[in-house]
């Protein structure tokens, strides 16, 4: 990170970055890319770094102004999940990313926006309304981190924490020109994180480039006691990886990635994309995964089957949103929930439901368990020929506010490259590939379980070699 | 799958979600249209395919039975809208 080193060479200090960064946010508050700003608790945590720059070493991040999405638990910090059922809602705690970001001295300025409990895919589902994207503020960020990615590409933060559980970091990195991490399911913990879909969750990071995401990755992953299902295994070394050559990888294009429905210039940017690879010395290998047309109907099966579950919490009884005068304890739950829901969390709950109850739970819940198994199979079989596999990481270029926010179903057709990644709890990465209509195309590369170094060095050889990264939405400096 | 007024109420007294009656109707719609993609799935091949729970099937993770976090019943006490002498309170479920 520029900045880190600017910070060590006494050219700026962390009270000055973070001072830049509030009033950055406050300058561009028509993005509403924030829940909250948190001026107070950001300048008392640059002062605390701007002492642990004067000992050494001090961390890599020390100093350097961040958003969290506001899915993670802030102790004593409003943390919403951009629902009204957690409007007043003030964690007695930390999330484990909200802490070990704290423990290297990074400076959080704030919660990003986000779509509700993180179901969507335009950040248009937020109870504090949508997020723009600054490419063309007509046009959605992406979702559902959407706020998180706003922040970054406007230069508002250089990078922003966020989660994925069906392309949630991908997409709307895609979508802003940007670059986003989703890594292994279990690499990094998920205490704190407020629970959408528990098996697919993933958090992570977004930022200007690969190595930058390198930087904050290495930071935040690692075995969590208080995390059941996080990895116990050393974490690589991130940033070591990142300068080795690209001679000899071998890329997979997964045809079945550039199938209907792909837009032609999404398509071509990806494809001159994968072109500089091989000037890179990758070889290029035609890859089929035959079962991909399955991932968008097993993911909204599964998907809100852990969700209806993992919702449930939400009564009126302990935290959150009640609602008022109840008759009884039922009208106390269904009124609280009625209330405090949005219109598409709701319908994934009631999806979910349908298919967890009593007659269906085989032919959906477990059907799509059974879908998951060929999906993540396929990567395995693809993955004994290839060490990457590439495609877009979405069908189009970022479409415009209200455009499909009324059909549910073209919502989740954006997720149709995305979803299959995290049904198989794989890593990948969205890098910035070209433009199609002015827009920014994501090019994605996945990698195999706790792969991430594979990923972020293939990502940073390709961004020492092209510019595309460094483009920036019209007036940002 | 096409799903109607009846079986959306019957869901939504299983998810606890207050429903109107000029609701229903509609949310049938948008159910019965998701549940056309989720049929989606009956193409597949499984036969014989175990379903898969978890992406990478790790055994259950194992530590002492010993209490590690403290007491912080005040703090988790206080987010309730309604709490008294360390209890949550809830409507009358019996008159």
């Amino acid at each position: 990170m520029q900045l880190a080193q600017a910070l060590r060479e006494r050219k700026t200090s962390a009270t000055e970055l973070t001072r830049q960064a509030l009033a950055a946010a406050k300058n561009r508050v028509d993005l509403n890319a924030l829940i909250t700003l948190d001026e107070t608790g950001a300048l008392a945590a640059a002062e605390r770094a701007d002492t642990a720059l004067t000992k050494n070493p001090a961390s890599a991040l020390a100093g350097i102004p961040f958003a969290h999405k506001d899915i993670f638990c802030t102790n004593g910090l409003r943390t919403t999940c951009a629902s009204r059922m957690l409007d007043n809602f003030v964690p007695p705690y930390n999330a484990t990313v909200v802490d070990k970001l704290a423990a290297a001295q990074a400076v959080a300025i704030g919660k990003a926006n986000m779509d509700e409990f993180a179901m969507g895919s335009s950040n248009e589902n937020s109870f504090y309304g949508p997020v723009k994207n600054p490419w063309d503020t007509a046009r959605v960020p992406g979702g559902s981190s959407g706020g998180s990615a706003a922040l970054v590409a406007a230069g508002i933060v250089p990078f922003a924490t966020g989660t994925d559980t069906g392309g949630s970091i991908r997409q709307p990195a895609a979508f802003c020109g940007i670059t986003g991490l989703k890594p292994t399911y279990g690499r990094v913990s998920r205490f704190g994180m407020i629970a959408f879909a528990s098996s697919l969750d993933t958090a992570s990071v977004l930022a200007r480039s690969a190595e930058d995401c390198a930087q904050v990755l290495a930071a935040m992953a690692g075995h969590d006691g208080r995390d059941a299902t996080s990895a116990d295994r050393a974490v690589d070394d991130y940033l070591a990886a990142l300068a080795k050559p690209l001679q000899g990888l071998r890329i997979g294009v997964a045809r079945e990635y550039f199938g209907a429905g792909i837009d032609a210039g999404v398509a071509a940017a990806v494809q001159a994309a994968l072109k500089q690879y091989e000037k890179l010395g990758a070889t290029l290998v035609d890859v089929s995964l035959p079962n991909a047309a399955l991932a968008i109907p097993a993911y909204y099966v599964i998907a809100p089957a852990e969700a209806s579950s993992n919702l449930a919490r939400y009564d009126g009884v302990r935290y959150g949103y009640a609602a008022k005068e109840p008759k009884s304890l039922e009208d106390l739950y269904t009124r609280t929930r009625a209330e405090g829901f949005g219109a598409e969390v709701k319908r994934r709950i009631l999806v979910g439901t349908y298919a967890l109850s009593a007659g269906y739970y085989d032919a959906y819940y477990l059907r799509a368990q059974r879908v998951r198994r060929l999906i993540a199979n396929d990567f395995a079989e693809a993955f004994k020929t290839v060490d990457l596999i590439a495609g877009p990481t979405t069908p189009t270029v970022a479409f415009k506010l209200g455009e499909k926010n009324s059909d549910p179903l073209a919502m989740y057709a954006e997720d149709v490259n995305t979803v299959a990644v995290n049904l198989a709890g794989l890593p990948a990465i969205s890098l910035p590939a070209g433009f199609s209509e002015k827009l920014p195309v994501g090019l994605q590369l996945i990698a195999p379980a706790f792969e991430e170094a594979r990923l972020l060095n293939a990502a940073h050889q390709f961004q020492l070699a092209s510019d595309w990264h460094a483009h920036k939405p019209e007036g940002v400096a | 799958m096409s799903i109607d007024a009846a079986t959306v109420r019957h869901i939504a007294r299983l998810a606890r979600l207050a429903v109107g009656e000029n609701e229903l109707a509609p949310i049938a719609g948008e159910l019965s249209r998701v549940l056309d993609l989720a049929d989606q799935l009956g193409a597949a091949q499984i036969d014989g395919v175990e379903p898969l729970a978890h992406p990478h099937e790790q055994t259950l993770a194992w530590r002492p039975d010993a209490v590690t976090e403290p007491d912080r019943a005040d703090a988790f006490l206080a987010l309730a809208p309604d709490a008294r002498g360390g209890l949550y309170l809830v409507p009358k479920v019996l008159e």
